[in-house]
């Protein structure tokens, strides 16, 4: 298979924390533009593939490869966020103590070394990137509030906001809509539409709804390797993986 | 008031009125001491003026700490070692100065070495005749302590109560090599009888004033320079890895980084504290690198109240004076008292004096609001749906800060 076309590439992967394998010869191709999402029961590999993905666990062996080329086994976590993979952890992640506005102001792209952050002026384009992103996620009206203040669904669509600021090619969102009311998965929904138009994006999620609502192409992981791919409604449909979900 | 004023005022005016009381101290305090003939009412005693120079010193080293506790969550347990280290360069200037007037009148040799049957002086006391490298010696050494213990301790991502831990043992390390007499620092009896300092006698109270208008000076410049790190996007950054370590990861910055400038930065501003210190109370021994030094300058961050730039220097004095006080009229009973107060602070005061201060300010304000407004007062914008509801309530205005999470 060539994985010229694919923005992210992960072809035999195997990792196991003592002796329990984690993920198991998991092979997945992304296509550059391609929003996916990935389903599968506790503890089939969800998150452990995002950790090897983002630089946070190396696998044991297997190739992983972003933007075709790029081996993402060499590099850390710090590293690879600026090549351009964004991550949205399950528990939503932001900066409590800062405002919503200083919270993006962390993310954006730039330069992410001390000198330049201890002089550092803020230009108008930042501003401009910034309302951009307010706009976006709909956080306009709460620019100036501590995060801290936000509710569960904010802080969701804030920490989907960083990882937009950071104008990643390929964005990981970790169950954005475990907790959320329904109006607020409907929404959500719709903002990862918007993202999908200009960014790959691997979306892994419980909420079947939600992810009939993305309407892209589904993966289902069962300890540590594919179990079935397609469209909803053929994966919903193979027998094993109503097997792995409702138990034998 | 002016102590109502200082506090009423927002965390920024509240600072700039800090550095000004400095620098109003630094000129007013040795005119007190000097020139009002010691008859008046208003002469202050060349004792109060070292006493005070000390507390200030103290106040330094304090602040220090609260740049990496309070902004970046790094519980140094061992930032006396960077105070006794700038402190111990400085007594090697002071050590060399004294020249041939020691009680052996070797001029080259300290009297210690003399008294060890030292021939000649070791390679690292060359250069601390000259005060320039002295000085450079009281920033370079803490801050290289600093960089390499920080660079192997972040990059190893070790954080925490490990941390902590590791710092206690380095502060500890360094106590046991200053107390042999063979490391060449004066074993356990340190460095003392100093005479001059630029020329100056270092037991005048003109210089005694000098060097107050020193420490003044310096923890005003050191107040400036903190503020302006917390207020730029490195600052908020460094709070941003106190909060979510792994969260600024994903986002392309270098935790380790971030942490390893402001820890020794903050090393410097503790080895110049050291430095300040030394001239004014006459010695310098290995006791400084004592672990229980160090946790008291916690104990005065945690006091006066971390990540506010201005309570670290008000627990210090604070602590030092009833300290003076207690160990003059009650002395067995000052660690029961510096205890208890630790323990009534985490208890009672868990964002120190300076935190309950700006609680109490902002309880009162809504309750005035609310007695002489008739109406309700304004109620929440309507949200979706407040799953956490912990941290979201009608407390909008709080200025205090949410407690950090630690970090994954």
């Amino acid at each position: 298979m060539s994985r010229g076309n694919t923005i992210l590439y992960l072809d035999g992967v195997s990792v196991s924390f003592d002796g329990f394998r984690a993920i198991n010869d998991l092979s997945l191709v992304l296509d550059r533009g391609e929003m996916r999402a990935i389903i599968g029961p506790n503890g089939a590999g969800k998150t452990t593939m995002m950790d090897i993905v983002t630089g946070k666990t190396r696998p044991d062996s297997g190739e992983v490869f972003f933007d075709g080329d790029i081996d993402l086994t060499r590099h850390d976590e710090a590293e690879i966020a600026m090549m351009g993979i964004g991550r949205k952890f399950q528990k939503p992640t932001v900066f409590e103590s800062h405002s919503v506005e200083d919270n993006l102001l962390l993310s954006l792209k730039g330069p992410r070394s001390i000198f330049p952050a201890l002089f550092h002026r803020r230009s108008a384009e930042e501003n401009c990137r910034i309302d951009d992103i307010l706009g976006i996620t709909r956080l306009g009206d709460r620019r100036g509030d501590l995060a801290a203040n936000l509710s569960h669904g904010q802080k969701q669509w804030l920490e989907i906001g960083m990882l937009l600021a950071q104008d990643p090619k390929l964005l990981l969102v970790d169950e954005p809509v475990a907790g959320m009311t329904d109006a607020e998965t409907e929404e959500t929904a719709r903002l990862l539409k918007d993202i999908a138009r200009e960014h790959s994006v691997i979306v892994v999620e419980h909420d079947m709804h939600f992810v009939r609502e993305l309407g892209v192409k589904v993966t289902c992981l069962h300890e540590g390797s594919v179990l079935s791919e397609g469209t909803l409604d053929f994966v919903s449909a193979d027998e094993r993986v109503v097997e792995v979900y409702l138990g034998r | 008031m002016i102590t109502g004023r200082f506090f009423a005022a927002g965390a920024d005016r509240r600072i700039l009125i800090a550095i000004l009381l400095l620098l109003a101290a630094a000129v007013i305090v040795p005119i007190l001491n000097l020139a009002v003939p010691p008859t008046s009412g208003l002469h202050l005693p060349s004792y109060i003026v070292a006493l005070t120079g000390k507390y200030l010193c103290y106040a330094l080293l304090a602040l220090a700490l609260d740049l990496v506790w309070g902004y970046c969550g790094i519980l140094s347990l061992g930032h006396g070692a960077f105070f006794a280290l700038g402190g111990y360069a400085m007594g090697m200037y002071l050590m060399r100065q004294i020249g041939d007037r020691g009680v052996y009148g070797n001029p080259l040799l300290p009297d210690f070495m003399v008294f060890l049957n030292w021939k000649e002086l070791p390679w690292f006391w060359y250069g601390f005749d000259q005060f320039w490298f002295a000085a450079l010696m009281v920033m370079l050494v803490p801050g290289l302590l600093a960089f390499v213990f920080g660079w192997f301790a972040f990059r190893s991502r070790v954080t925490g109560v490990y941390l902590s831990i590791i710092t206690q043992a380095m502060t500890y390390a360094l106590l046991l090599a200053f107390f042999r007499n063979d490391m060449g620092f004066g074993g356990n009896n340190g460095l003392t009888d100093f005479k001059d300092i630029l020329g100056f006698n270092v037991q005048a109270s003109s210089t005694r004033s000098a060097l107050f208008a020193a420490t003044a000076l310096a923890l005003a410049l050191a107040v400036f320079v903190t503020w302006r790190i917390v207020g730029s996007k490195y600052g908020k950054l460094l709070m941003a890895v106190r909060d979510a370590e792994s969260r600024t990861r994903f986002l392309g910055w270098r935790a380790e980084n971030v942490k390893l400038f402001a820890f020794t930065v903050s090393a410097v501003m503790a080895g110049i504290a050291g430095a300040l210190y030394v001239p004014q109370v006459g010695i310098i021994n290995p006791g400084e690198f004592d672990p229980a030094n160090s946790i008291e300058v916690v104990i005065w961050t945690a006091i006066g109240g971390r990540g506010t730039i201005v309570g670290p220097i008000i627990g210090a004095i604070l602590v030092n004076t009833g300290k003076s006080w207690f160990t003059g009229a009650l002395p067995e009973l000052w660690l029961f008292a510096l205890g208890g107060l630790f323990v009534a602070v985490t208890l009672f005061l868990p964002k120190g004096i300076v935190g309950m201060w700006d609680q109490w300010r902002s309880y009162t304000k809504v309750r005035h609001a609310a007695s002489a407004e008739a109406s309700p007062p304004p109620a929440e914008p309507p949200a979706i749906v407040r799953v956490s509801s912990d941290k979201v309530s009608g407390w909008k205005d709080e200025p205090g800060l949410p407690e950090p999470q630690p970090a994954e």
